[in-house]
């Protein structure tokens, strides 16, 4: 075990971790935003409509990560037409790949989680607010949508740990988040072990952190209050 | 004791279904299959290339059985050091920065390295002697690598990990660069021909290689180059005697199996093989 | 299409392979996973606070670390560990572990940990006048664990061990350092050699849908089976 190069690779990978949780952040925003849009279109009864937000979720979920990356990254480069549109200001860029990869299954996982909260909101709290005299459009933004973030926060929870481990295969299409920049000093140290240590311990910290602050807001947000 | 404690330690290995546990007979060489013409994979699922054939023909002056397996360029080093196999031949150049971890047998082949571009690029027609030495770079080659320098700026250049031509291009001697590296050279490619790189290094023949194969305007540009950070020539990734001391049955074993390496890389310098072989597979004689 | 013939002049055959050896790791896996599952979670439950720190350890940091970084420091360290054992037994020699045993104990370490927060759960989640009443019936401890309490744990914990397949199968993709030759790694070969990454790549994306959706159904058919009477 090196010691030395276990404290000379923490200001190395310090700052990459930064990397890492910029496209954590990033990818968690944008996958929010397109989970909560198929959550609602698989709640609409129309079967076309319904399927195809079942296919995106399903699509996302049933393949891994890093098959996903590599097509958007390696694949779709490899279309000429792309290039010669304004797409390819975006697909040339790595950094635009992971988060399009990382948003885009993301999104799947947080629709899945979103609908299942939708669906066990009960319908007597739906009534109520009918009953007040609130329109269909309040009772949904208002309502169901506060109720079903809270009923999915431990949920939520998991999947931004797994984004966050997830972040990792942006190393895979040269971007230098926290594994890349491992894997760079492994290349001139030639020592595996120690880097991944350090590397593994900061990663294990960022789980914590995000860990804890789910566990508070679910109880600053538990019904009981 | 001794004896009791080895059975107990068979019992537990064949517990933990180990596999073979003396696999000394043979000697187990590493290549990584993605740096054609080097080595490579064919649709046969087959590793071939110059250091395949090359490896199989020093296991036949050397006298023993071998086996090629294949290995990710990154795990390289640290997967010779932990014995998963015993020497590599996958295009690696004896720098003094490997050698303070592994030992080298003498180069078997020269490795030229070059940058290449997509026809239609600005660096063509570069104005630089053909080729530069690093090792005491004379004033043409001073000034090729301001040219080089003055070419780079404000493009971004793609090569390996962990190679080389990485050292090359952080070494500060062409200033500095927007890098970016990849894992196999085959994805540098890849990316020179999608026009995220605006210029890649790497060996001069895998460039060659990837332009005949892919049909695609890739071009050679600038020098050739050689010494320096470039290294001595690609010879046989070895263990260091040292890593086991020099008087365990495990050093000796890595001791003898350098000078096994040195004089088959004699034997097959001598009968022509190394030569006829770069030709075969890099179209000149790139032996040494 | 000639892309995958099979034979020596196209992929077909290569990935064929490719698609079997991701199935063997995935369920080699997932069992050795089962088998961390059945020391780890114990080991939760138990009442002692060191044995939970030793589970809790396991769990944490497993599922806390990027799946790549656990595979490389076991494929580096794994080794190195099993010599350093050795070396004290008197045993200096190389000792081969082959690249699948590899692959699938790196991935089987990762799974275990998803397995052993799905049985602590489940077994949480048994109401304890279960354990009560199968006392009462003066069962011995051998029939009270097997015939009241792994079925109802394996009924509760089935659903949630599906994902944990689903998380099995997917990981099976990162372990190319090992040298395995999975979907993954050949697809990454024959995107690299033909040149033709998307091509590789979706049917790769393909054959792991295909293996997920059967997956799936074979999984609802044993939920059915351990629901029976409920």
């Amino acid at each position: 075990m090196d010691l030395e190069l276990i404290l000379n690779s923490l200001p190395k990978l310090l700052p990459a971790a930064l990397v890492t949780l910029k496209l954590l952040i990033s990818s968690l925003i944008i996958g929010l935003i397109i989970g909560l849009g198929f959550a609602i279109l698989r709640l609409n009864k129309n079967i076309f409509i319904n399927k195809f937000a079942y296919g995106y979720s399903y699509l996302f979920r049933g393949t891994p990560l890093l098959v996903q990356i590599f097509i958007i990254y390696y694949g779709l480069a490899q279309i000429e037409y792309l290039r010669s549109t304004f797409l390819w200001a975006i697909i040339k860029e790595p950094y635009w790949c992971a988060i399009i990869a990382f948003s885009l299954n993301t999104g799947a996982y947080t629709s899945e989680i979103l609908r299942s909260a939708f669906q066990t909101i009960k319908v007597g709290v739906i009534e109520a607010g009918k009953s007040l005299g609130i329109s269909n459009k309040i009772i949904f933004y208002k309502i169901q949508i506060p109720i079903a973030i809270r009923q999915s926060l431990p949920a939520y929870g998991n999947e931004i740990i797994l984004m966050l481990k997830g972040t990792s295969l942006a190393s895979t299409v040269t971007l230098m988040d926290l594994t890349g920049v491992a894997k760079y000093i492994i290349s001139t140290t030639f020592k595996p072990i120690e880097v991944f240590i350090v590397a593994g311990s900061i990663y294990l910290f960022m789980t914590f952190c995000i860990h804890n602050l789910i566990k508070f807001l679910e109880k600053k947000y538990s019904f009981s209050n | 004791m001794n004896k009791l404690k080895r059975t107990i330690f068979s019992v537990l290995a064949s517990l933990l279904i180990i596999g073979s546990v003396n696999a000394n007979d043979k000697i187990k060489i590493a290549t990584e299959g993605a740096y054609p013409p080097w080595n490579s994979k064919n649709e046969a699922g087959k590793l071939i290339g110059f250091e395949v054939e090359l490896a199989w023909s020093l296991c036949r002056y050397i006298g023993r059985q071998c086996e090629i397996v294949e290995q990710d360029w990154d795990g390289m080093i640290p997967a010779l050091q932990l014995r998963k196999y015993d020497a590599i031949m996958a295009g690696m150049s004896i720098t003094d920065e490997r050698k303070k971890v592994i030992t080298f047998s003498q180069g078997y082949a020269d490795e030229v390295a070059s940058l290449a571009v997509m026809k239609g690029s600005d660096l063509e027609g570069m104005e630089t002697p053909a080729g530069i030495n690093l090792t005491k770079p004379d004033s043409a080659a001073k000034k090729a690598l301001k040219t080089i320098e003055a070419g780079l700026a404000g493009k971004t250049v793609c090569t390996q990990t962990g190679t080389i031509h990485q050292n090359f291009l952080e070494s500060g001697d062409v200033g500095k660069i927007n890098l970016r590296t990849y894992k196999t050279q085959d994805e540098v490619n890849l990316d020179l021909e999608a026009g995220r790189c605006d210029v890649a290094l790497a060996a001069a023949v895998a460039f060659v290689d990837y332009a005949e194969k892919s049909g695609k305007p890739v071009v050679l540009v600038g020098p050739t180059f050689s010494g320096g950070a470039f290294g001595n020539g690609v010879g046989v990734g070895l263990r260091q005697a040292a890593q086991m001391g020099e008087n365990t049955t495990l050093g000796k074993r890595d001791a003898e199996l350098l000078r096994a390496f040195n004089k088959a890389i004699d034997q097959a310098r001598k009968d022509g093989v190394i030569s006829r072989l770069a030709i075969k597979w890099f179209g000149f004689d790139a032996s040494m | 299409m000639e892309l995958l013939a099979f034979g020596d002049t196209g992929w077909g055959d290569e990935l064929f392979y490719a698609t079997l050896m991701t199935i063997a790791v995935s369920i080699t896996a997932m069992l050795i996973g089962f088998l961390f599952a059945l020391i780890f979670t114990p080991l939760k439950l138990s009442k002692y606070k060191i044995f939970n720190f030793i589970g809790n350890f396991y769990t944490t940091v497993i599922r806390g670390v990027p799946e790549l970084l656990v595979i490389y420091l076991f494929f580096f360290g794994g080794s190195g560990a099993i010599m350093f054992v050795a070396s004290m037994f008197g045993y200096y020699e190389y000792i081969e572990i082959n690249a699948f045993i590899t692959g699938s104990l790196a991935i089987g370490i990762i799974s275990g940990a998803y397995s052993t927060e799905v049985f602590r759960g489940a077994v949480q989640s048994i109401d304890k006048g279960q354990f009560e009443a199968a006392k009462v019936l003066g069962l011995s401890k051998f029939t009270q664990f097997y015939k009241i309490i792994l079925p109802q744990v394996l009924r509760i914990a089935i659903p949630n061990l599906s994902n944990v397949w689903q998380i099995t199968l997917k990981d099976t993709s990162l372990i190319s350092v090992t040298g395995l030759v999975e979907i993954m790694r050949q697809s990454y070969i024959a995107a690299g050699s033909t040149r033709d990454p998307l091509f590789f790549y979706s049917f790769a994306a393909v054959l792991y849908l295909i293996l997920t959706f059967l997956s799936m159904k074979l999984i609802n058919r044993l939920e059915i089976r351990y629901s029976r009477g409920f």
